[in-house]
């Protein structure tokens, strides 16, 4: 175990929000593993896979360094994930990160997360699934995410990914939370690609998890266990067992709502809203909303008004946020880096019944295609 | 301390039931007990709903009977016969997903000793031979190739009994069981041969014949884990259900069985002969 360096234990609020920060012109993965740097980690688990390599590479420097205790490359994604659900079982703080194909092998872990309500978080490099074969960005696997449980977050930029992995952090701990987060960022846009994220001192780290204070007792022999571990009914067919799996489902569920308030905190709301007041607008998460902001502004050289909404947390989803702020809409797109356009889907079944707004079934690009502004003007301005 | 874990509030003990009265007064929890104790105290697991004359469910008995410090120990399985048993133990279980015994084992022993540099925890897998030899493999083979300090216990029934009765890796080459209609096409998996090559600390293949060997193979595999590496033990828990063994001829199924293949062998590390040479030493002053 390497030594560990001299940090600063700051609250999250200091540390997100009132701690001076310095500009660097880094790579998304960079900056995931700076978050991570200040993010008082215990065990990180590895397994490579493109385009997420670099970040867990990056964060084994970091234990090399003594950021964090202890730090291995797994056999693969069941073991690494498995093993991150043993480790945060005992009450030690954990992450790891996957993209695609190595995210779908290691889904059943993953979906079983929230159910043994693990603290931890899971950072996501979006890439293709395959077949065929592609390393491209294509975030197709938040699809999957969205009925995992666990709580998502979808960073825009390399900004976000640094806010928000170390926010993931402060949400997935707080015990009307206790549940995983995962941090979701589009491959090689923001992974490989360099921008300016302003971040606060690396002398600076969070407090240490804080295991007894939150839902679920550890499993360590120094309080009682668990009692889904323990509990012979729950493992029977029988009408407890029906009924306690159904109780621990809804509390998951409403960990969700609890978790609300949480997100909002730490990522400054659920949504950020551009042009409230325009009648056209977009709704976009993650790259999309960076090629919507460009749209923006190429539109309004053109004398046209269009509003962005961002959604910066899948789940839980900003139902009244997006509610409100779709009200006056007229029309409405969803620009998106996938085939079946699981955005599109949610902001259908929020609005439904909440407001008049056309919305267009599209634009969407896939398979590791870009999105140029072109393509969301004319579907923003398509049924003039 | 955690046997603190265990006791009540000062004038609530009398509300809790006999059972768990019994275990706070009279468990195995900080006490260095032997076989010829069994009988004088409370047992970490009384009732189970496993099947009449099951070798398995005599096997777990003695199992944690031997564990060497109950009271700091976190037992991990997966789905199969064991865990009917296993989750109703007083002593932590963590039952996680198929395949994930050997990577949870590895998370847990990692944070634990995070947490508590100065307090060995032992963490023991115990799971059957379809969870470790074909489902886990993966997981068992680096857990093993990684040196991760904890013990893996195989119930070897050598067929999927909780699911019905298939054939698993460890069923015997030509045996006719479900998913294997014209009988098995290849031979048992020789984890044996598998955990010497991965230099595994202590490997020891038994059956449920001699109470007493049970006792100090299962001890010797937790305290070499804890100090040496990681250890494995392979116990013929044969399937009298799916094999037709009438309760009664159990023990005698095994006592053949022994006989004819699965002897008493041990493969010691000369690291691990070493710790126990030590521990010998120790014992006699």
């Amino acid at each position: 175990m390497a030594n560990t360096v001299n940090q600063r234990v700051v609250t999250p609020e200091h540390l997100l929000f009132e701690a001076p920060r310095t500009k660097a012109f880094i790579t998304g993965s960079e900056a995931a593993s700076e978050a991570v740097r200040r993010a008082n980690v215990d065990i990180a688990i590895a397994y490579p896979i493109t385009p997420q390599s670099e970040t867990m590479e990056r964060i084994g420097n970091l234990f090399a360094e003594g950021y964090i205790r202890d730090y291995y490359r797994a056999e693969d994604e069941v073991g690494a994930f498995s093993a991150i659900s043993g480790a945060s079982r005992t009450g030690v703080r954990c992450m790891t990160a996957s993209s695609g194909p190595g995210l779908m092998r290691g889904l059943e872990t993953i979906a079983s997360w929230p159910g043994h309500r693990l603290p931890l978080v899971f950072l996501i490099m979006c890439r293709v699934i395959n077949a065929p074969l592609s390393i491209q960005p294509d975030n197709l696997e938040l699809d999957y995410m969205l009925t995992s449980g666990n709580i998502l977050l979808h960073g825009e930029n390399q900004q976000d990914f640094f806010d928000y992995t170390l926010a993931g952090f402060a949400i997935s701990e707080k015990c009307e939370v206790t549940l995983p987060v995962a941090v979701a960022v589009d491959g090689f846009f923001v992974t490989h690609a360099r921008a300016w994220v302003e971040m606060p001192s690396a002398e600076l780290k969070l407090p240490p998890r804080d295991c007894y204070s939150e839902a679920v007792p550890m499993i360590d022999n120094e309080n009682p266990p668990v009692r889904i571990a323990r509990d012979a009914p729950i493992q029977k067919s029988n009408f407890i067992s029906y009924q306690m799996h159904a109780a621990w489902q809804q509390e998951i569920h409403a960990a969700h709502e609890r978790s609300r308030k949480w997100v909002s905190r730490y990522i400054n709301g659920l949504v950020e809203v551009v042009n409230p007041e325009a009648e056209t607008l977009i709704v976009a998460s993650g790259s999309a909303v960076s090629q919507s902001r460009e749209a923006l502004r190429q539109a309004e050289e053109m004398g046209k008004k269009v509003g962005l909404i961002k959604v910066k947390s899948l789940r839980p989803f900003p139902t009244a946020e997006l509610r409100a702020a779709c009200r006056h809409a007229k029309r409405i797109i969803v620009p998106e880096f996938n085939c079946p356009g699981w955005l599109n889907r949610e902001v259908r079944a929020t609005l439904y019944g909440h407001s008049e707004a056309k919305i267009a079934d599209g634009p969407r690009v896939y398979g590791g295609i870009t999105m140029p502004t072109e393509l969301i003007l004319e579907w923003l301005f398509k049924s003039e | 301390m955690a046997l603190r874990t265990l006791q009540v509030s000062p004038g609530f003990m009398r509300f809790m039931p006999k059972e768990y009265q019994d275990l706070v007064e009279k468990g195995p929890f900080g006490r260095k007990l032997k076989l010829s104790d069994l009988g004088t105290y409370k047992e970490l697991l009384e009732e189970h709903p496993m099947c009449e004359g099951c070798a398995m469910a005599f096997f777990i008995r003695l199992a944690l009977t031997a564990l060497p410090a109950p009271e700091h120990t976190v037992i991990v399985g997966t789905a199969g016969c064991g865990r009917l048993s296993l989750s109703q133990a007083a002593i932590p279980f963590v039952y996680g997903n198929y395949c994930d015994t050997n990577g949870v084992a590895t998370g847990i022993k990692r944070g634990l000793a995070l947490r508590f540099p100065d307090q060995p925890k032992d963490v023991v897998v115990i799971a059957g031979d379809g969870g470790l030899s074909d489902i886990g493999f993966s997981q068992v083979m680096h857990g093993w190739f990684r040196q991760e300090k904890f013990t893996t216990v195989m119930l070897d029934n050598e067929v999927y009994g909780n699911t019905g009765g298939q054939e698993s890796g460890m069923t015997k080459r030509g045996e006719v069981v479900k998913m294997a209609p014209i009988g098995k096409q290849f031979e048992k998996i020789d984890m044996i041969g598998l955990a010497k090559t991965a230099g595994v600390a202590y490997i020891a293949r038994l059956t449920p014949t001699n109470p007493s060997r049970i006792i100090s193979t299962i001890r010797k595999a937790v305290l070499i884990a804890r100090e040496v590496g990681p250890t494995y033990v392979q116990a013929y828990t044969s399937c009298n259900i799916e094999y037709s063994i009438p309760p009664e001829k159990v023990l005698e199924d095994a006592r053949q069985v022994e006989k004819e293949r699965y002897g008493f062998l041990e493969i010691i590390s000369d690291e691990a002969k070493a710790f126990l040479a030590a521990q010998d030493a120790a014992h006699r002053e």
